[in-house]
């Protein structure tokens, strides 16, 4: 299915690649303050007074993109009325490297293997409840947690900070405008049920350099709508599917319905069994076929 | 004898006379050219990186290289050639192009020379160029081989010339004419006459006729499931295109 990867070992690797890289001037801890994009360029303006000038602007800002909406750019989506609970834990027993996902009332509960007897968890509870349990001590926090969790990893302590995410879907209405692009959380935001959450923007990513490396080949503008379209027809559809598949995911799992369970657990099985199926009928759907696959995922 | 009037059809500049402003909208009455363009960018940087040993992923990879573009319109194929690092001359017949297209350029930041005129005259003049580019126009002429001929005379010997048009058959009458005119409102209505299609095996018979070698043939054909146009070895039954070289 893929592998587990913790962001702190992926980030100084992403980091020193990009130190790495002539053609990248990275300017950290500054933000974007405006923006323009006109026929002839892009220009941006950081909070240190700086300005910018280049052929295109790509927003990669998150769920919380202040550029796309400067662009105008409306989203949609709602809020799942639960919160992420997220924290690391340390067990007694070896967790094989297999990650887990428990589907309980509430939402579901997934155990993702971390480095030696530690796993990352992340937990759905309504709003409510979840900031209920944001305000107990460590202790009654994993007296809570026990329970849901079994016995099967032994005894568990906390091994770091618990955080608390509000769940919500925000899909931006356009991915694209003149000479600007928004790629990751800030075109998609998507409820992370399935862990797509960074494979999507990596997707984007991939999508969007192919459409540019053959417009730049052709002499295209790569800041023009119509060359920019198509990286935006690209990514809809995979992006659409994925929020809907994730929500319907999520609804089935969250319900406390004997018959909508028993449903579950058969709908699963078939979807277990038939990955390579189901796959390859949404590549084909999506316009995937292995031959037009973006060139940085060939 | 006045050259000028040999290739000339009145009635088909009239046509664009009247379309000038719109060369740029990609959504308005040259749709179908922008939304052909990726396509047909692909096959003309092929090949001429292929005849003139030039890499693509070099920055300016056409840089030294001189290019017409005969019937440049607003100039949808000039700009694409200019940002490629060529040197370029866009020539129309229709008059109100020439502004469009220069407006257009100097928006792009790009350095074009547009000039109204025809092949024949600038061929009286002995120009020289290393390319012509002649997509979709010569179902728009008056007297295709005379055109043709203006136009080889246009290459330096071991130059390359790319040729566009549309066949000629029930199946490209429904689509260019039905489809795109009337249809789908791509073009407006008496954009094409049918009659002055030519095929592909007559195009290859002109262009040889002309004093050039025909040396390549390819299909555009539209998928109307992607909504876009992808080149076909064997489908030629609506748009190609081809490329002939001027022996050496
Ligand atoms: C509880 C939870 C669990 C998740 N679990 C997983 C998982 O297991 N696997 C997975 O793949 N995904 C997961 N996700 C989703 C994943 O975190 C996101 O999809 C991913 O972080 C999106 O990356 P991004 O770079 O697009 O945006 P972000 O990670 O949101 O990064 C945006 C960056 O832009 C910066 N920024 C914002 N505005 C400006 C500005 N104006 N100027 C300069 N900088 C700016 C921000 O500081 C931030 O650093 C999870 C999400 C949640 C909430
Ligand atoms: C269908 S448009 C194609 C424009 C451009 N070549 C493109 O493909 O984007 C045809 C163009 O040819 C021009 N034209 C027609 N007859 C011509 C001739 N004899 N000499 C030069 N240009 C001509 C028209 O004015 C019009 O701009």
């Amino acid at each position: 299915m893929g592998c587990m990867v913790q962001d702190r070992y992926l980030r100084p690797v992403l980091q020193a690649a990009v130190d790495k890289n002539d053609h990248i001037d990275y300017f950290p801890n500054i933000k974007i303050q405006s923006h323009q994009c006109t026929a002839e360029c892009a220009n941006v303006t950081t909070d240190a007074g700086q300005d910018y000038t280049g052929k295109l602007l790509i927003a990669a800002e998150g769920r919380q993109s202040a550029t796309a909406t400067r662009a105008g750019i409306r989203r949609k989506g709602w809020d799942y009325g639960q919160s992420a609970l997220v924290c690391a834990i340390e067990h007694e027993n070896p967790h094989n490297a297999t990650a887990y996902q428990y589907f309980m009332p509430q939402g579901p509960l997934a155990i993702l293997p971390l480095t030696n007897n530690r796993s990352s968890i992340v937990w759905s509870e309504t709003h409510e409840r979840a900031n209920d349990i944001m305000q107990l001590d460590d202790a009654a926090y994993l007296s809570v947690l026990r329970p849901r969790f079994g016995d099967f990893l032994g005894d568990i302590k906390l091994a770091g900070k618990r955080y608390k995410y509000p769940l919500s879907l925000s899909i931006a209405e356009e991915f694209v405008k003149p000479r600007f692009a928004l790629i990751g959380d800030a075109a998609h935001g998507i409820h992370p049920i399935a862990g797509q959450g960074l494979n999507a923007g990596l997707k984007d990513i991939a999508a969007l350099c192919h459409v540019l490396q053959d417009a730049h080949h052709r002499g295209e503008n790569i800041g023009a709508i119509d060359v920019l379209e198509r990286y935006q027809e690209w990514r809809r559809f995979d992006v659409n599917l994925l929020a809907l598949a994730t929500d319907g995911f999520n609804k089935l799992f969250s319900n406390s319905n004997a018959l909508l369970r028993a449903g579950r657990a058969l709908g699963l099985g078939i979807v277990n069994q038939m990955p390579k199926m189901r796959r390859s009928f949404i590549r084909e759907a999506a316009g995937l076929g292995t031959k037009d696959l973006p060139y940085l995922m060939r | 004898m006045q050259p000028s009037e040999t290739t000339v059809d009145p009635a088909e500049v009239a046509k664009f006379e009247a379309m000038a402003a719109e060369w740029w909208d990609p959504h308005g009455k040259f749709k179908p050219l922008h939304m052909l363009n990726p396509c047909r960018l692909d096959y003309i940087t092929t090949q001429i990186a292929g005849e003139f040993d030039r890499d693509l992923n070099a920055p300016n990879p056409f840089q030294g290289l001189r290019i017409l573009d005969i019937g440049c319109g607003g100039g949808l194929l000039c700009e694409p050639m200019a940002r490629l690092g060529a040197t370029v001359v866009g020539v129309d017949a229709a008059a109100r192009n020439i502004p469009v297209a220069e407006a257009h350029a100097r928006q792009s930041g790009l350095d074009i020379d547009y000039r109204f005129g025809t092949a024949e005259e600038l061929a009286e003049n002995g120009e020289v160029f290393d390319i012509v580019l002649n997509m979709e126009v010569v179902e728009h002429v008056a007297d295709p081989l005379a055109y043709l001929t203006a136009c080889q005379r246009l290459l330096r010997p071991g130059g390359l010339m790319v040729c566009s048009t549309i066949n000629r058959n029930p199946k490209s009458f429904a689509m260019a004419i039905v489809g795109a005119e009337y249809v789908m409102r791509w073009l407006p209505k008496g954009t094409h006459e049918w009659s002055k299609f030519i095929t592909p095996d007559e195009l290859y018979a002109l262009i040889a006729n002309a004093g050039l070698e025909p040396v390549d043939r390819k299909g555009f054909v539209f998928n109307p499931i992607t909504w876009g146009w992808k080149l076909s070895d064997r489908d030629l039954s609506v748009n190609y295109v081809t490329a002939s070289i001027k022996s050496a």
